[in-house]
């Protein structure tokens, strides 16, 4: 292949493109303007025929630069997806003929946006490089799993049987974390009417058995150096040994603890003995062996016993979880059912202000704990007491509005589960917390352990991405992630296990993890023009850039997930990609006509993510939502990749409005690269200032949030722009 | 009145305050227990989980002093007193579109009449409870003969609560009492003879037969 770029222009005239628009007039553009060497045209681009000629033009006549003014990007990606080339896409189908009308008044307009595509998608091809795959790239099939409880070993055994060799840190003497003490579980097979036996032990059992499982009791991880396919882990052990191994993937199962209320009055623990947790009765019960459970003050046998849910948690009240444990209710119903099962005749109450019973059997659980005769009360706990040789619990009843009281034996308290997430990496005096206080001590310039999402946990996306930390080829499972309860965990430490599993085979490929899956570019960066602004580093979403002695950024290419956010935030703009850069969209904005002030043609300019928006905007095309034909849109990477130089020049070049696309930003995030569209709203924010430097109305520059389901807004808010910007007239600077 | 030949009657005569303070005696503080074990449908309530649908879907559920969500709630609650001498359930219409709605397809309706009837059978019922009046007479009038007898009812129902308040309730429902004969929904014979069904005295047997079983049954209170 020639080192030379030869671009290769193919115009598609199916889908209705060839009555839509006219393509010979096209072919020129792509000849003269977009500099193509070769401009063919085919009636049908991605049948057979259709992609054998441009494979025969890459294979014979050393086109190295594909652009293809046809579909969207996001349509025949397998037709088009040609090797070792880059490709371009100019998208005249869902682009243009399905977002205008069919009418002779429109004809000249719905060329000229084709015509711009043409031209853009030329001029993108030119600034393309097919990306090399990253050479540091290693293989390593170990996985580092830290936390030997229900997710850990789950996490460890699944590992294992898919042919990895796993290692298990676990801080304590045994394996089984807190499911080894419980006496039963809540059911997770049909018919979900009696409590089950954990499976802990045989669980174990397997895991000590696996030849692939290395185990590591009573250490913790003095630190965790690396990247994906290559992380260097000190693992120290209580004895004061340490050993250094290397691993592929990480997975922190490092599970929760029961929160602490004994410092909450009116739930009364610890002011006497017959007042205690769930976990607490766990063991009463285990150590009964399933017998009727004898009070612990006097060891008479128990014969009424009040359940208090949601106790410490479910309230924004100082020293209560502001959230949901999601297992509590559940395990109520199970531990009524260890007094039911043993004596039917034992009082049985759980009182609740809403019951919960999340999981396939929830709701047939919550049923047979009722056929068992356990009372479900409705009612809203305000005091806890020993009280003449029992336990008095005053409530209010929410169903009959009333004040009351209730006299048992035993109080058994639902208090919630906290994560043990390590330290909070966006707490400022994190830095200053000891080694033990850490789980991970990653050496990242972002902080030593996973980033928390809310409550403490190290959630990602809770639909879309579940198992996604921020930091790539390390994986959170279990209660760590977010509260949950054995069969849930066993669930969540499989899926995360796969995805430590992909992150190890891309990791070995070079490839990118989620969402750019299989993608090889990767950032670089021209150390001649940098300033060591750190900007770069402080703003990766996914802690992939660390720092040299000089303060140069040094790129983990594996950490990385191609999103492009250091390329928006770069000042300087000397970080790039292969395939996509500040010049390969910067030069798609030169490469817009806009026409003269008196044309009233106006220009917009619309950077949209190829996340949401811009599958939002194909979808739109889908259902023809018609949008003004003075639009443009280029889609980009992430809105965080977004370089402020991009709507500068754009601005300067005359355009009359820019539009940014983005995805939900905030705790309840949407953003595929989870701060991207944060910072782009924040960078964006500061716009207003270049404006007025400019004497530019701030309406020019607008940001937005867009769901992949805003089909029907996203044409709207186009049409809004174009009529703001006929409101306040065309922009001052063209020329 | 005094025939104790009906049923009814022998329910009435067994629902003396002995039956009730048994029933005290027997479930001490376990009202829910009672209600599981001696109401017709009574072991539903256990499976009540309190959303409001049925209260929400009652039609008539601005009369009811506490409709079935807030029974149910106070059967758990041990409020036996206040449950059984309510006149809530007495106030259902049999609409079943509780029951229809129920997501926990608890046959609210019937466990409202089986309410009603185990606080009839055990003296607590409101004794002026207007549906429980006309439910007696109802089966009065019906179990003589096999048959409703629409005059001798209207009458009784009429002058239930006196002879004024009769005359006026008879005078409003005039055109509705013409109507009817007109169109031979009532005979105004009926007032001095009402022939009853066919087969007359199959049904006292049958009533006979149905009084006996319950009178064994009602020996357990």
């Amino acid at each position: 292949m020639a080192d030379e770029k030869k671009i290769g222009a193919y115009l598609c005239k199916g889908c209705g493109l060839g009555d839509r628009l006219d393509i010979s007039a096209l072919k020129v553009v792509a000849e003269r303007e977009g500099k193509a060497a070769i401009v063919r045209e085919h009636d049908f681009l991605c049948d057979a025929s259709g992609v054998a000629m441009i494979q025969a033009d890459i294979d014979t006549q050393g086109v190295n630069r594909v652009a293809i003014a046809a579909c969207s990007r996001r349509a025949k990606t397998e037709a088009f997806g040609f090797a070792n080339v880059a490709v371009s896409r100019a998208n005249l189908r869902e682009g243009v003929i399905w977002v205008r009308p069919d009418t002779d008044e429109n004809r000249e307009t719905t060329q000229e946006m084709a015509t711009d595509y043409v031209r853009m998608a030329c001029v993108e091809a030119k600034f393309m490089n097919p990306p090399d795959a990253n050479k540091a790239a290693t293989y390593n099939r170990q996985l580092l799993v830290v936390g030997g409880g229900v997710s850990g070993l789950t996490s460890a055994i699944e590992a294992a049987r898919a042919g990895y060799n796993v290692t298990i840190v676990e801080k304590g003497a045994e394996l089984g974390g807190i499911a080894a003490q419980l006496y039963r579980q809540v059911p997770e097979h049909s018919p979900y009417s009696d409590p089950q036996d954990t499976g802990v032990a045989e669980l174990i059992n397997a895991v000590s058995n696996h030849k692939n499982i290395t185990v590591h009791t009573r250490s913790s991880i003095a630190e965790t150096d690396g990247a994906p396919g290559r992380f260097v882990v000190q693992i120290a052990a209580e004895s004061g040994t340490s050993e250094t191994k290397t691993f592929g993937a990480i997975l922190q199962a490092t599970g929760f603890t029961a929160h602490d209320i004994s410092h909450l009055p009116v739930y009364g623990y610890k002011t006497s003995p017959d007042i205690i947790t769930q976990f607490e009765l766990e063991q009463l019960t285990k150590a009964a062996g399933g017998d009727i459970i004898k009070r612990p003050s006097d060891g008479k046998q128990v014969a009424s016993v009040a359940f208090v849910q949601c106790a410490g948690q479910r309230s924004e009240q100082e020293g209560h979880l502001s959230y949901c444990s999601g297992h509590c209710c559940s395990t109520s119903i199970k531990q009524a059912m260890y007094f039911k099962n043993a004596n039917p005749a034992i009082d049985t109450n759980i009182i609740y202000t809403d019951l919960r019973t999340p999981g396939a059997g929830g709701e047939d659980f919550y049923r047979s704990g009722q056929h068992k005769g356990v009372t479900f009360t409705k009612g809203q706990v305000t005091s806890v007491k020993a009280e003449g040789g029992g336990v008095s619990v005053k409530f209010k009843d929410l169903i009959l509005n009333e004040d009351t009281e209730e006299k048992v034996d035993l109080v058994v308290l639902a208090n919630g589960m906290v994560p043990n997430s390590g330290l909070n990496i966006d707490d400022p005096t994190s830095a200053e917390k000891p080694k033990s206080a850490s789980i991970l001590n990653l050496t990242y310039r972002q902080g030593r352990d996973l980033p928390q999402l809310k409550y403490g946990f190290n959630d990602s996306h809770f639909i879309c991405f579940p198992y996604e930390t921020r930091r790539t080829g390390i994986y959170a499972a279990g209660p760590v992630r977010r509260p949950m309860d054995i069969a849930q965990t066993k669930e969540d430490a499989t899926g995360a296990t796969l995805k430590a599993i992909q992150a190890i085979e891309n990791a070995a490929l070079g490839r990118a993890a989620h969402p750019r899956s299989g993608d090889l570019s990767f950032p670089s960066f021209k150390k001649e023009g940098c300033t060591q602004c750190k900007r770069c580093t402080v703003e990766c979403p996914f802690g992939a850039i660390d720092e040299d002695a000089q303060r140069f950024p040094v790129f983990n290419e594996s950490r990385c997930r191609r999103c492009g956010t250091c390329m928006g935030a770069c000042p300087v703009r000397v970080i790039s990609f292969e395939n996509y850069s500040v010049d390969s969209v910067g030069q798609q904005i030169k490469n817009i006509d806009i026409p003269e002030e008196f044309d009233e043609k106006p220009r917009i300019l619309m950077l949209a993510c190829e996340n949401d928006a811009y599958p939002a905007l194909d979808m739109a095309a889908m259902n023809r939502q018609e949008y003004s034909a003075f639009v443009r849109v280029i889609p980009v990477r992430c809105l965080g990749s977004v370089n402020l130089i991009w709507i500068t020049d754009a601005l300067n070049s005359g355009f009359d409005g820019v539009m940014m696309m983005g995805c939900k930003k905030g705790d309840n995030y949407q953003c595929h690269f989870v701060k991207g569209s944060e910072l782009a709203h924040m960078r964006m924010s500061k716009v207003d200032d270049t404006l007025k430097t400019l004497s530019l109305e701030t309406e020019r520059v607008v940001t937005h949030e867009i769901a992949i389901t805003d089909i029907h807004r996203l044409p709207q808010l186009i049409n809004e722009m174009a009529s703001t910007i006929l409101r306040i007239g065309m922009s001052p600077l063209k020329f | 009145m005094n025939d104790t030949s009906k049923p009814i009657d022998a329910i009435r005569k067994m629902s003396m305050s002995a039956g009730n303070t048994a029933m005290i005696e027997r479930y001490r503080n376990h009202f829910l227990k009672e209600v599981t074990d001696n109401v017709e449908e009574g072991e539903w309530v256990n499976m009540c989980m309190q959303c409001g649908v049925c209260a929400g879907s009652c039609p008539l559920g601005n009369a009811w002093a506490h409709p079935p969500q807030e029974i149910f709630m106070m059967i758990r609650a041990g409020k036996r007193e206040e449950v059984l001498t309510s006149d809530s359930m007495w106030m259902c219409t049999s609409c079943y579109n509780c029951i229809v709605r129920c997501p926990r397809k608890l046959p609210i309706t019937h466990i409202m009449h089986g309410l009603a009837r185990y606080a009839e059978r055990l003296g607590l019922a409101p004794k002026n409870q207007p549906t429980r009046k006309f439910a007696m007479m109802f089966w009065d009038n019906i179990t003589k003969t096999g048959r409703a007898n629409e005059v001798t009812l209207g009458i009784r129902l009429y002058f239930m609560h006196g002879f004024v308040n009769g005359i006026k309730t008879a005078l409003k429902m005039l055109p509705v009492g013409l109507s009817m004969i007109k169109t031979k929904r009532m005979s105004p014979l009926g007032l001095v003879a009402h022939s009853g069904c066919k087969g007359k005295n199959d049904i006292t047997k049958l009533l006979k037969k149905a009084r006996e079983i319950e009178e064994a049954r009602m020996k357990k209170y």
